[in-house]
């Protein structure tokens, strides 16, 4: 965690068979900042992710990590999928998945270390699942599970995290759990980008967004971007987001 | 009672079939919980069709059947994948394509030869468990070392593909190896399950242990090692059944598996019909 290295986005686009799902993205992504990607349904957040990781075809310049591509180091990456993707009721315990956060460092034909072991449970005590490490995951509720998944991404000691989504249907106590930590992995140096669709005041949370709407209408800090206009151009109308002027007005 | 259970063991047809079926037992129950798992036992079914023609090739040309069997079922989930990938139907409908199209071939091939040769259709439909040489048990014991060792040396990259393959194929473990791992795996735990109960019924031995397994434990290994315990007690059973009341052995093991599911289903502590008050609080 040097935090110095730059996530460099150069003309990124995604193409599914004919239909453009994201097109000329250029952006970068500074450590230490707590970064949210932004847009309507179908604008290509989630896409984003996943392109910048290889896990689907994109055109344009191999994104850059460092000096090196994004993808060449994919084990300093810590990716946490949508909740609603997983089925589970997969025969798993909270541990076993929080275990899968070791696997790739662990090597193949390895047995998991007692360093592995101490880390799992290090990053279940931070999310405060510690005692439920025994529990069947499919008897979780949608907050718990959402945990379970950032214990995972903890115990895989990496230097850059991407979260789709991680607020979808979630408890009040899971919202504030992640957003402390969140902000941990930030100050510590880390790369964190969420994908989030809430513009209410939770999103005073993060410090730059990238607005998007199938190409980038706006990236910078929070208040820049928050702009009635670039709002209306990304979303196509009026939205209801918050505004941290008026707040200050009522306050 | 003793004597009743050691008296067909005295055959040596009767040893080599109860060997084969144990065998069988352990590894499709093994196989069958990544089936499960990942929702796939209809791949599971489209596959034992498939491997009829080959079967049938194979034995036109002399080649080893389970050679021909195991191209044959490798053949058909490509033909599926392709047809999947490339078109707008979905993969139910390009299963059920590709495997009554696959067994249908089966089907007229074997017709064709069997009037010349002395086979059966019938032993590949249903399998021919009794009739299993010492051949037969040595090729089954080669492939259930190779579908164990494989299980066991990927064990925990398997776990994490079956349960999230986008966070799999995120941390950059190699998720095409581990795809065509699982479909070696289900490939060759279907041919080697052929003798014992043939293409048709085959899919039972592959899902009911490890669906009576899920009822009752919360862990991939646990299912595993659970679903392998009855798949031995349903080959096992099924044999003696099939040996002292004259029934078709495939058939009687199924019918074992069969009934230790619905003893899950109805008693399981978890989710039992009988023992959990499924109204909702």
């Amino acid at each position: 965690m040097d935090g110095t290295n730059t996530i460099a986005i150069r003309d990124l686009g995604v193409k599914y068979r004919t239909l453009e799902a994201l097109q000329g993205i250029s952006l970068d992504l500074q450590p230490g900042r707590l970064t949210a990607a932004i847009g309507p349904n179908g604008a290509g957040k989630s896409t984003l992710l996943k392109a910048m990781l290889g896990l689907i075809p994109a055109i344009g310049k191999p994104v850059m990590y460092g000096d090196r591509a994004l993808q060449e180091q994919l084990d300093r990456v810590a990716y946490v999928p949508q909740r609603t993707q997983i089925d589970w009721s997969y025969p798993a315990t909270v541990w076993d998945v929080v275990m899968m956060g070791r696997v790739k460092k662990t090597g193949l034909f390895r047995r998991f270390s007692v360093v592995s072991h101490r880390l799992a449970k290090e990053a279940l005590a931070r999310v405060g699942m510690l005692e439920l490490k025994n529990r069947p995951i499919g008897q979780l509720s949608g907050g718990q599970q959402q945990r379970v998944f950032l214990a995972r991404s903890l115990a895989q000691e990496a230097e850059v995290f991407f979260f789709d989504e991680p607020f979808v249907g979630v408890d009040r106590k899971t919202e504030a759990i992640l957003f402390t930590i969140f902000r941990e992995l930030a100050d510590a140096g880390n790369i964190v980008l969420v994908v989030n669709h809430d513009l209410g005041e939770s999103i005073t949370n993060f410090d730059d967004l990238i607005l998007l709407n199938k190409e980038l209408i706006s990236v910078g800090q929070r208040q820049t971007v928050l702009q009635e206009e670039n709002l209306y151009r990304a979303y196509g109308g009026r939205v209801n987001f918050f505004s941290e002027e008026s707040v200050s007005f009522a306050a | 009672m003793l004597n009743a259970l050691i008296e067909p063991l005295q055959y040596g047809f009767m040893q080599r079939s109860l060997i084969v079926a144990v065998i069988v037992g352990i590894i499709c129950a093994v196989v069958g919980c990544y089936l499960m798992v990942q929702r796939l036992a209809l791949l599971g079914d489209a596959i034992s069709h498939s491997v009829l023609p080959g079967l049938a090739i194979a034995f036109i040309l002399g080649a080893n059947i389970f050679i021909g069997a195991f191209i044959a079922g490798i053949l058909s989930t490509v033909c599926i994948n392709i047809i999947r990938t490339r078109s707008q139907i979905k993969e139910d409908a390009a299963m059920g394509i590709v495997f009554s199209a696959f067994f249908a071939l089966g089907i007229t091939l074997i017709t064709i030869v069997q009037k010349d040769n002395k086979i059966d259709l019938n032993h590949f439909l249903f399998g021919n468990i009794l009739g299993v040489t010492l051949g037969d048990v040595r090729d089954t014991a080669i492939i259930a070392f190779l579908v164990l060792a494989i299980v066991i040396l990927l064990y925990k990259e398997l776990l994490f593909y079956t349960f999230d393959k986008l966070g799999a194929q995120a941390v950059g473990l190699p998720v095409n190896i581990l795809d065509f791992s699982l479909m070696i795996l289900i490939g060759m735990t279907i041919v080697a399950s052929l003798k014992a109960v043939g293409v048709i019924l085959v899919l039972s031995l592959l899902i009911t242990p490890a669906a009576t397994a899920y009822l009752l434990v919360t862990r991939l290994h646990q299912m595993m090692l659970l679903g392998v315990g009855f798949g031995i007690i349903s080959s096992i059973s099924g044999m003696y059944i099939s040996y002292f009341y004259n029934l078709p052995s495939g058939p009687a093991i199924v019918l074992v598996a069969t009934s230790l599911f619905i003893l899950a289903f109805l008693f399981s502590p978890t989710q039992g019909l009988l023992t959990v008050n499924n109204q909702q609080p």
